[in-house]
């Protein structure tokens, strides 16, 4: 209800009083939430690589010992997968969007999506008391019998933060799925559905299928721990491969639940801003199944040289290759959505443009690390580092911080502004190239990963990572302070500023609690730009040009 | 939207019916997420059997198959009794469907009692696994104890995660009784009747392959 003389109500100013944000069931408040928690847990992880970043600056171990160090890449690896890559998309815009997308006035189980914050929350707790109470050394991987029996650092705290946060994530996915299945708008079909809610609608999948089977691993590790049976540790007759099967078996999948929401992103910006239908919409929404599957099949990728059997790496490595089909026919769609479109290089635009070519170095040297003789020789270097940077970091980093910017307008009502963003965007472009493609030549020189030494000849190679580091460092810190200021001094972004085809902009900035003052219907599929639209948004932007040369040759002809 | 209609219909669904079918299908994909989560334990029973037969056969010779027997007779008993809890709500019998859980709340009980005394008896003969576990008298003497020591630690583990479910089942039906008893639920709003009663047969389903595995083969 719009009344003159006040703004209009929305989610935001519904209530001010901190209770009605701890304990909102609304989706966009809970996503808010997220946010606030998921940045912080980035800039935890993001402290923790500073410091081995420096430490890697000289071959000697001269600034931290090497359990210090291990504790660092172990803290990182924990807080960035399980407490930044993996809620990120999902439970920050997933939440946001996908009832807005498909046109529902709130997730199908509020409640349940408030107490996944909070289970995430008190995971969190976990996670940060082991890493004041002196640390976990095991890596995030928590090989046994290493972790179970033999590390004498607070493994079970930090496992027990996982397997509390695997909850969280259990229930976003439980919660997204259904969703999708029962609430969509009158007329929303599944093939008129954003390929945003078809990639999380796979990663969901994954979540339900994967995450149950992380949470009894670390639970048996648990078992081994305090009651001493043998599971897992070979000294009471346990098997530590068995753990490297149930782990990775999660594991695997869960980095197709950090891409996979992003993959969602980059076609829902690719379309807006190249003024487009998406090319192949059915190809793109069923690649995301057929990854979401295939990652259930290829863990053993991650143990060629664990003495599993030489046939099972040849299956396993053979199906690792297939997952590249799906991922290529994404690009190649992407692409061919581009090709012939009217591109404006506005800041999320920039990200997407980066994810297609990160994506492509991680995914292609994926198939590398898949090809098992070179996998024996790269195993365990920088190679793999590298290679899994690029796709975590180079794809889903970059997607996140796309899908920040485009639907920021929506979730504050005001625009981040354009200038620092394109700066910013195009810093952690070259800022991430510099970190991590040396990494890729270290690797395959045979720099092992997890050792704070190294022989003096990888030197040169390690000061342009750690340069290349800190530039990441600034690019992250900009958009946190401009996307800060934003909230009081950007210009209101009015509801549609991108010109956006999607249900989401159909509804004020930001949107009331509600979501939809009138439940839409919808008449048409998702994308649809038109190509006259398209046509005279490119005539306006060759009269734009235009009349930018007309003043350039006037301020000429004044000199 | 009539005030019956209203009723007990949260405010981001447009009908019950819409309602009734996410509860329902949100139970489902809850269970899938189940059948995951033991689905790791019938691994590592799978891995251990195969690599260690004698061991296993020995291991499940020192269950007491006559407690076992009777427990899964409780528990198929108790899903019968929730089976007819949903009828009940179906046709807006409050009252009975307090009583049936009540019913089924005292096979649960009976179940963790009997399951708790096997786990002392186990305690008594040296048999739960760690720093005291004595493998005393072998039906088959060339058999390695740690082998033993594998199958009872997964016996624990396993039951045990299974006992943990029945308590939050016990749980659930508690609340489940009071409202019950407050009329909340008719033929109209069955729906969390319904969804409880899915999530017990689960339980119940689990131990259907458990006993077999642990108590019979």
């Amino acid at each position: 209800m719009i009344t003159l003389g006040r703004k209009p109500h929305n989610y935001l100013n519904a209530n001010y009083s901190p209770w009605s944000w701890l304990f909102s069931t609304d989706h966009k408040r809970v996503a808010i939430l997220y946010l606030i928690s998921i940045t912080l847990f980035f800039f935890v992880g993001g402290a923790t690589a500073v410091l081995f970043r420096l430490e890697l600056m000289t071959p000697r171990g001269d600034l931290v010992i090497s359990e210090t160090y291990n504790k660092l890449f172990t803290m990182h690896g924990i807080i960035m997968v399980f407490f930044f890559l993996i809620p990120s998309i999902p439970a920050v815009l997933g939440n946001f969007l996908i009832p807005m997308m498909i046109g529902a006035r709130d997730l199908a189980f509020p409640k349940l999506n408030l107490l996944s914050w909070y289970i995430y929350s008190i995971g969190g707790v976990f996670t940060i008391a082991a890493l004041v109470s002196g640390g976990v050394d095991t890596g995030w991987t928590f090989y046994t019998p290493y972790s179970s029996t033999y590390s004498n650092t607070a493994v079970m705290t930090a496992a027990l933060g996982i397997f509390i946060t695997g909850f969280s994530s259990i229930l976003t996915g439980l919660n997204f799925m259904v969703t999708t299945h029962t609430m969509r708008a009158p007329g929303m079909h599944w093939f008129r559905l954003p390929l945003f809610v078809w990639s999380n609608y796979a990663t969901s999948l994954i979540m339900i299928l994967g995450t149950p089977v992380l949470a009894i691993s670390l639970l048996l590790v648990a078992v081994e721990r305090f009651f001493r049976m043998g599971i897992f540790d070979p000294k009471l007759g346990g098997d530590p491969l068995l753990f490297q099967h149930l782990f990775w078996f999660y594991s695997h999948p869960a980095v197709y639940i950090m891409i996979l929401p992003g993959m969602g992103v980059i076609s829902e910006v690719i379309t807006c801003f190249a003024r487009k239908r998406v090319f192949g919409y059915e190809f793109i929404a069923f690649s995301s199944l057929a990854i979401a599957v295939l990652g259930f099949l290829v863990w053993g990728h991650h143990m060629f040289v664990s003495g599993q059997s030489m046939y099972a790496g040849m299956v396993f490595s053979f199906i690792s290759m297939l997952v590249a089909v799906p991922s290529a026919i994404k690009v190649f769609n992407w692409t061919a959505t581009l090709y012939k479109g009217s591109i404006t290089l506005q800041t999320p635009m920039l990200y997407a443009l980066g994810f297609i070519g990160l994506f492509t170095m991680g995914g292609l040297t994926g198939v590398f690390l898949a090809t098992l003789a070179v996998d024996v020789q790269v195993h365990d270097t920088y190679f793999v580092v590298a290679h899994f940077h690029y796709i975590m970091v180079g794809g889903m980093v970059m997607a996140y911080l796309g899908g920040i910017h485009f639907w920021w307008p929506k979730m504050t009502g005001r625009l981040y502004p354009e200038w620092w963003g394109r700066v910013s965007a195009a810093m952690i472009f070259f800022g991430f190239n510099l970190t991590f493609y040396p990494q890729f030549i270290l690797g395959y020189l045979g720099m092992p990963r997890r050792y704070h030494t190294y022989p003096e000849e990888f030197q040169v190679l390690n000061v342009m990572s750690s340069a290349g580091a800190s530039l990441l460092g600034v690019g992250y810190l900009i958009p946190l302070g401009y996307l800060l200021w934003s909230l009081r001094y950007g210009r209101a972004a009015g509801d549609n500023p991108w010109r956006a085809k999607g249900l989401e902009w159909t509804t004020t900035s930001p949107p009331p609690t509600e979501n939809f003052h009138v439940t839409p219907v919808v008449t048409e599929e998702a994308y649809a730009y038109s190509a006259e639209e398209s046509e005279a948004e490119y005539q306006r932007q060759v009269e734009e040009f235009a009349r930018g040369e007309e003043t350039l040759e006037e301020s000429r002809r004044e000199l | 939207m009539t005030t019956s209609d209203s009723l007990y219909l949260a405010h981001h669904f447009d009908d019950r019916e819409q309602q009734r079918e996410a509860m329902t299908l949100g139970m489902w994909v809850f269970l899938v997420t189940e059948i995951m989560f033991f689905g790791g334990m019938f691994l590592a029973y799978a891995v251990y059997r195969w690599r260690f037969p004698e061991g296993f056969a020995e291991g499940s010779k020192h269950l007491d198959m006559i407690l076992g027997t009777v427990n899964t007779g409780l528990l198929l008993v108790s899903s019968f009794t929730v089976a007819l809890a949903v009828h009940a709500a179906q046709s807006s019998r409050g009252k009975a469907v307090a009583w049936l859980f009540g019913i089924t709340i005292l096979f649960g009980l009976a179940f963790l009692g009997i399951k708790g005394y096997e786990y002392w008896h186990k305690f008594h003969e040296h048999l739960v696994p760690g720093p005291h576990f004595r493998l005393l008298d072998p039906h088959n003497p060339q058999v390695d104890s740690r082998q033993v020591e594998i199958f009872l630690s997964l016996y624990f583990a396993m039951t045990g995660l299974h006992a943990i479910h029945m308590m939050i089942g016990i749980g659930v039906f508690v609340v489940m009784i009071v409202l019950a008893w407050r009329g909340r639920f008719s033929s109209e709003h069955y729906a969390p009747v319904e969804v409880v009663g899915l999530y017990w047969h689960f339980v119940d389903i689990v131990w259907v392959f458990l006993y077999p595995l642990l108590y019979l083969i």
